[in-house]
Formats: structure tokens, C-alpha cells, sequence
């Protein structure tokens, strides 16, 4: 689960890592009387979106007055905002940050994440800051300071104050960037963050190390016991039908192409995307129905997938396990009938009570098209809308 | 000849009482796997499918022998589980729970490292030596005690790739699931090693996906230390980066974890790669010559 920028720098403020004075807001009329009471001279005005590259997409903007500040904000709600990490939509904006201005003497780069390769937690820091920081890996690796922290010893200062010496920090800013560390750190435990980003780090003229940016992400196993966190969740930055799908326990990834699928397990899922595009087609997601699928689950996740109005054919490839075929075989029989589908739909049933399941299917008058085997059911779909134009 | 279990591996299931572990430790007896205890806090002294339930490993074990451990506590729980069973020295904890928290996972590996047990999972459908004993969730009908060892990352591939080599006449020598979780217990490489050295395994099935890159660690290894025959599928060639294709660790974070990747590292190491899912029995058949 990802937060917003105002969202982490309240943990940030929670937790005494340094951020400017903000406020967030609404209405454009909200963004006046937030630059009101910040007391500046000169306001930055961030618009709240899921998505890095913010600044060179025009969602972070200057402003010189107040009045400034209001059209600014008026500019950003209620528009999308697409940046380089976004699709082609972009993502809607409907609250803005705005936050009173600052010098800047230099910029760093510093995050802590769960680093799966380590099987711990690592921060990533460089004096290369406010910039894509995988491109500075790839092209320069030496400005990149890595730590891992020993799960059993947690952190430990001596390799604090190496990261500090490697980023140049001496004296009073080294001793403020590890207080940056611990704090991270503790909010990394509390918060069961997977990623703690800022960047930048600024340092401004009065030597004070500030976060500008904030982002953090948020292990969404873990949402069982971070109550606190969940009014945080913004489905707004989210795919609607990924959102609805996992309300249902569903789940579900929307693809550009005009196939859909629905399949059980997220390996096989994957597994059947690829092979339609082996077989020359396109996917139009991936959807996963569990190991626990019911005639209900199949139902839903059916109208789930015809949602998309680009699907000109269905794929439902399904190897019974503890999933029996003849329930999936009647959830898509309920779901054809109550949903009127009029596009081909290819099946493949593999495993437990398979003959059941064939059986229902074809006496269900409905047009379903019956594959043998993965291979077989790939290359009939992708013919079942030959002709057709994407 | 199998590796880590066989008919007489003694199991102890975590969870016993629960729906999802009541339900599959009575099909995993029905398989004849041999479950001699349960563990249920607050249930101790009550008997549970016809053997006794404990309120904690540790009671359990100071009884009986015990080689495995099975665990289908709810994810909450399951470090707590794990961390136990680890405690009370069990040689190989299976955990099948999926929505294990990655923090928690940090510490149980940390745990883990210093012990002598070994974990499988979590979030993954277990290990099944066909004939002989079943230690999870996969429908055991489609198994033949055979010659292939099968490692997966995923679960219903998995029984994809049991079904072909059953229905090609191959068999199974083990299967073992290692989930797909980003923080996990046993995976390619001690397989590989496992199957390696065990007689009744003639080749391998390697199911990767894409995320991390444990599909290229393991290709490191093959080179220099497996002779037998290995098969490679990697799922995701059509999976968009950034995005979490169900599996908590089955992502492309930057260029990091792609299924091309993963291809080139397993066909410079010598591994027959397919990018079809569907032909892994046959290239196995094939490759076996028989």
C-alpha cells in the first residue's frame, strides 16, 4: 500500500525526522488559506499522486504570492497528472501539498527498503540526490553506499557513521543525518514499511538536513495489525477494476491487450498470458481466482474481466486441484447466462472432477469453445478473434 | 530413493484444528502420509483426525519424534509458528500459510540461520514424495512415483508440470514447492543440490518466475555443480513491470527480476529452457531419451 507525500511526512513529523512547515488541501480556496497560515514568502505547491517523476510532469510548482499559490492548486485538482511512472492516463489529482519554500545547498538521495536479496533491510544512500537514483546505479554504482543492517543486531553505529563519512557529513549534519537513520529505521518496524524513500535529502543554508520528498510503501500483508494506517489508502490512485477485484479477494492486473483470462494460481495465470502472446495474441490481464474458487468467485470474477471494454475473447484455463471443475464449470455457465456474453470464450478444464465439469458445460447449449491442453487452448482463442482489429 | 521425505518421515501438523489444516492433514493421511501429532494452543489433550493435539511444539516433541512440521496457522500467526517450530529443533518445517508479513519473514530467517532446521514456504502448496508421503496441498491424484524432481515457485504450475511427466510415463521422484514469496525459505539452489545427489532422480524441473533473482543464482550453480539433465520454465514474459502479478514476490522492480533475465542466465548455464509451460513432459521425455 502506498501513502501519499503528506501522508509519510506525517509519519516523518510523528517520528522527528525533519520536513518543512505544510498543509494540505482540497480546493484551491483551501491551498489560499493554507499558504495563509504558512507564513512564507515563498510557497511550493505538490500535487498527491501514487507516481514519482512528479516535478518534470508539472506537478510541483512554485509560487511566488498567495493569489500564486491558488492558481496553482486550481491548475492541479481535479486534473490527471501523467508522469513517467504513470500510464498514459495519468492519475487523478484531488488534494494538493502545500508547503512553505526553503534554500537548498545540496541535494542527496537516501532510502531504507526490504531488500529481498539480503534477506534484511538496507538503506541505499548517495550524494547524488533529486535525481533517478536507478540510473545512477546503472551508469555510476560507485556513488551508490549501500548498509544491510544484521537482523540480529539491528543497527549498529559504527556502519551509521561509515555511510556518514562516505556521504561526506561531518560533525553536527553527520550527527543529524543518523538521527535521519534511526528514526527511518523505527518507522520501517512500526509501520511495517517495505520502502522509506526521501528524495531529496536537501541540506539548506543553515546546515539543517531536511526530507523534501517523502514516499513510503506500506507491506500490505501487514495492514492486519497497522489499523491506523488504513484511512491512508487512496483507491482513487489506484485501477478501478484492480480495486474492485480485491475487494472481492480477487487477484486481478489489467493488461493492454484484448484477451482476458481467468485462471487458478498466479503462476498459471502468468503461464496463460504467455502463451496467448506465444500464440500471437494479446492479454488483457491477469486474473487469478485462488485456490478457493466458488460458482460465486467465477461469477464475479467473470464480470469483472468483461468490465473491459476492450476484451473481444475469453481464455479460462483451469487445473482442478482442491478447485473441483464442475463448481467453475457452473460458475461460468451462471455467469454467461446472467451477463448475456456474446464473445467466444475458450475453456481448458484439467484435474479434479473434469468430466463433471466438460459434462456441464456442454449440455449448457452455451457457445464454448473446449481446448485439450494449454497449447491448444492458447491457439484457439487467439483464432477465435482473427480478423479482428485491436 | 526421495529427497527430504519419504513414508517414514513422522509429521506434526501446526494448525491442525483450523478448516484449511483439519482439511488437508486428513487428505494428506488419506495419502498415507504419516501425521503423529497436532499442535492447536488451548486444544492440548484433545485428539484431532485420530491423533493427539498439543498446545505447542514443544510439548509435542517432548513426547514423540518428530521429522516434519506442517504449518496452516493463519498468516498472523505463522512467524510465531515457524519461530517455535524452529525452537523445538524440527529438521524441516513445511509452511503453506500465504500473507506471511516480508518483516516477519526477516526474522525467521534470521532465526533460521543459526539453527539446524530447514523451512519450505511459506506460501507454497508443500513437498510430496508420490507413493510415499504428501506433506501439503497438492491434489495427490495426479503424482506417479517416477524419476523427475520438480522445483516450483508456483503452485498450480507446479501440477502442470507433475501432470505432464506423469501422463509422458516419467513420474516424480519429489516434488517441492518454494513458494512465491520474496523472503523464503528453501530454494533453487538447495533443491537442485538435493536432487543432484539422489539416486532415483534422473532430470529436473526448474519452475521460475519472474521477480528477484534466484532464477540466475541458481544457473551460477547449475554450471558448475549439476550433471543431470535440467528443464526451465520462467513464468511472466508478459508481465508488466512494477506491477504484482499475484504473488507477493512475483514483480520486475526496474530492471531487476525480468523473465528475460532469468532465460539468458539458464541458457548460458546449460539449461534447456521452454517457453512454453505446456511442453515441459515432452522436452523431459525427450531429453531422457526414453
Amino acid at each position: 500500500m502506498n501513502l501519499h507525500e503528506y501522508q509519510s511526512k506525517k509519519l516523518f513529523l510523528d517520528h522527528g525526522i525533519p520536513v518543512l512547515k505544510g498543509k494540505i488541501a482540497n480546493s484551491p480556496d483551501e491551498a489560499k488559506s493554507a499558504a495563509e497560515k504558512l507564513q512564507s514568502d515563498i510557497w511550493v505547491v505538490k500535487a498527491q499522486v501514487h507516481a514519482g517523476g512528479r516535478g518534470k510532469a508539472g506537478g510541483v510548482k512554485i509560487a511566488k504570492s498567495i493569489d500564486e499559490v491558488q492558481e496553482r492548486a486550481a491548475e492541479m485538482l481535479g486534473s490527471n497528472l501523467i508522469t513517467k511512472q504513470t500510464d498514459d492516463l495519468g492519475l487523478p489529482v484531488s488534494q494538493v501539498y502545500i508547503e512553505s519554500g526553503t534554500s537548498i545547498q545540496s541535494e542527496y538521495y537516501l532510502s531504507l527498503l526490504v531488500d529481498r536479496t539480503k534477506e534484511s533491510w538496507t538503506f541505499i544512500a548517495s550524494k547524488e540526490g533529486g535525481v533517478d537514483i536507478e540510473a545512477v546505479a546503472e551508469e555510476s554504482p560507485d556513488k551508490i553506499i549501500n548498509y544491510t543492517i544484521d537482523p540480529l543486531k539491528g543497527l549498529e553505529i559504527g556502519s551509521l557513521k561509515e555511510m556518514a563519512d562516505r556521504m561526506e557529513f561531518v560533525d553536527d549534519i553527520q550527527s543529524q543525518f543518523i538521527s535521519i537513520t534511526r528514526k527511518m529505521f523505527e518507522i520501517a518496524k512500526d509501520k511495517d514499511a517495505n520502502l522509506i524513500e526521501v528524495n531529496p535529502l536537501i541540506l539548506d543554508d543553515d546546515n539543517q538536513l531536511i526530507a523534501l520528498d517523502a514516499k513510503i510503501s506500506i507491506e500490505s500483508n501487514a495492514l492486519f495489525r497497522q489499523h491506523e494506517l488504513l484511512s491512508y489508502k487512496d483507491d482513487s490512485q489506484e485501477n478501478e477494476l484492480e480495486v474492485k477485484a480485491s475487494n472481492h479477494d480477487l487477484s486481478y492486473v489489467s493488461l493492454d491487450g484484448n484477451i482476458a483470462c481467468m485462471v487458478n494460481g498466479a503462476g498459471l495465470a502468468m503461464a496463460t498470458m504467455d502463451l496467448i502472446k506465444l500464440h500471437g495474441g494479446e492479454p488483457a490481464n491477469f486474473l487469478d481466482v485462488g485456490g478457493g474458487a466458488t460458482t460465486e468467485r467465477v461469477k464475479i470474477a467473470i464480470e469483472i474481466i468483461m468490465e473491459n471494454p476492450n476484451v473481444d475473447a475469453i481464455l479460462i484455463n483451469i487445473f482442478g486441484g482442491i478447485v473441483r471443475c464442475d463448481i467453475i464449470a457452473q460458475g461460468i455457465y451462471e455467469a454467461v447466462k446472467s451477463t448475456a456474453i456474446d464473445i467466444p470464450i475458450v475453456v481448458r478444464l484439467q484435474g479434479t472432477n473434469v468430466e463433471l465439469g466438460t459434462k456441464i458445460l456442454e449440455e449448457s447449449g452455451m457457445k464454448i469453445i473446449s481446448a485439450s491442453d494449454l497449447t491448444d487452448a492458447a491457439i484457439k482463442v487467439v483464432a477465435s478473434i482473427k480478423g479482428k482489429t485491436e | 530413493m526421495s529427497v527430504l521425505v519419504n513414508k517414514e518421515t513422522r509429521i506434526l501438523c501446526q494448525g491442525i484444528t483450523g478448516s484449511q489444516g483439519s482439511f488437508h492433514a486428513e487428505q494428506c493421511i488419506e495419502y498415507g502420509s504419516n501425521i503423529v501429532a497436532g499442535v492447536t494452543p488451548g486444544k492440548g489433550g484433545s485428539t484431532h483426525l485420530d491423533v493427539p493435539v498439543f498446545n505447542s511444539v514443544a510439548e509435542a516433541k517432548a513426547g514423540l519424534e518428530i521429522d516434519v512440521s506442517m504449518i496452516f496457522v493463519p498468516a498472523k500467526f505463522a512467524a510465531d509458528a515457524m519461530k517455535s517450530a524452529i525452537e523445538s529443533e524440527i529438521g524441516l518445517i513445511v509452511c503453506i500459510t500465504e500473507g506471511v508479513p516480508v518483516q516477519d519473514m526477516i526474522e525467521v530467517k534470521a532465526m533460521l540461520n543459526g539453527s539446524d532446521s530447514i523451512l519450505l514456504g511459506p506460501n507454497c502448496p508443500g513437498i510430496i514424495t508420490p507413493e510415499e508421503t504428501k506433506i501439503g496441498i497438492m491434489p495427490a491424484f495426479i503424482h506417479q512415483k517416477g524419476s523427475v524432481g520438480i522445483i516450483s515457485r508456483s503452485g498450480t504450475l507446479t501440477y502442470e508440470a507433475v501432470h505432464q511427466t506423469s501422463m509422458c510415463g516419467l513420474g516424480q521422484s519429489t516434488c517441492i514447492g518454494i513458494g512465491g514469496d520474496p523472503i523464503k525459505g528453501l530454494n533453487f539452489i538447495e533443491c537442485l543440490s538435493l536432487f543432484e545427489k539422489d539416486q532415483a532422480t534422473e532430470g529436473i524441473v526448474m519452475v521460475g518466475e519472474i521477480g528477484g533473482s534466484d532464477e540466475e543464482k541458481a544457473a551460477e550453480f547449475i554450471k558448475e555443480n549439476i550433471s543431470k539433465p535440467v528443464i526451465a520454465y520462467v513464468a511472466g514474459v508478459s508481465a508488466p513491470p512494477g506491477k504484482r502479478m499475484g504473488h507477493a514476490g512475483a514483480i520486475v522492480t526496474g530492471n531487476e527480476g525480468t523473465a528475460l533475465s532469468k532465460y539468458e542466465a539458464l541458457n548460458e548455464a546449460g539449461v534447456v529452457t521452454t517457453d512454453s509451460p505446456a511442453l515441459i513432459g515432452k522436452i523431459m521425455k525427450d531429453l531422457l531419451n526414453r
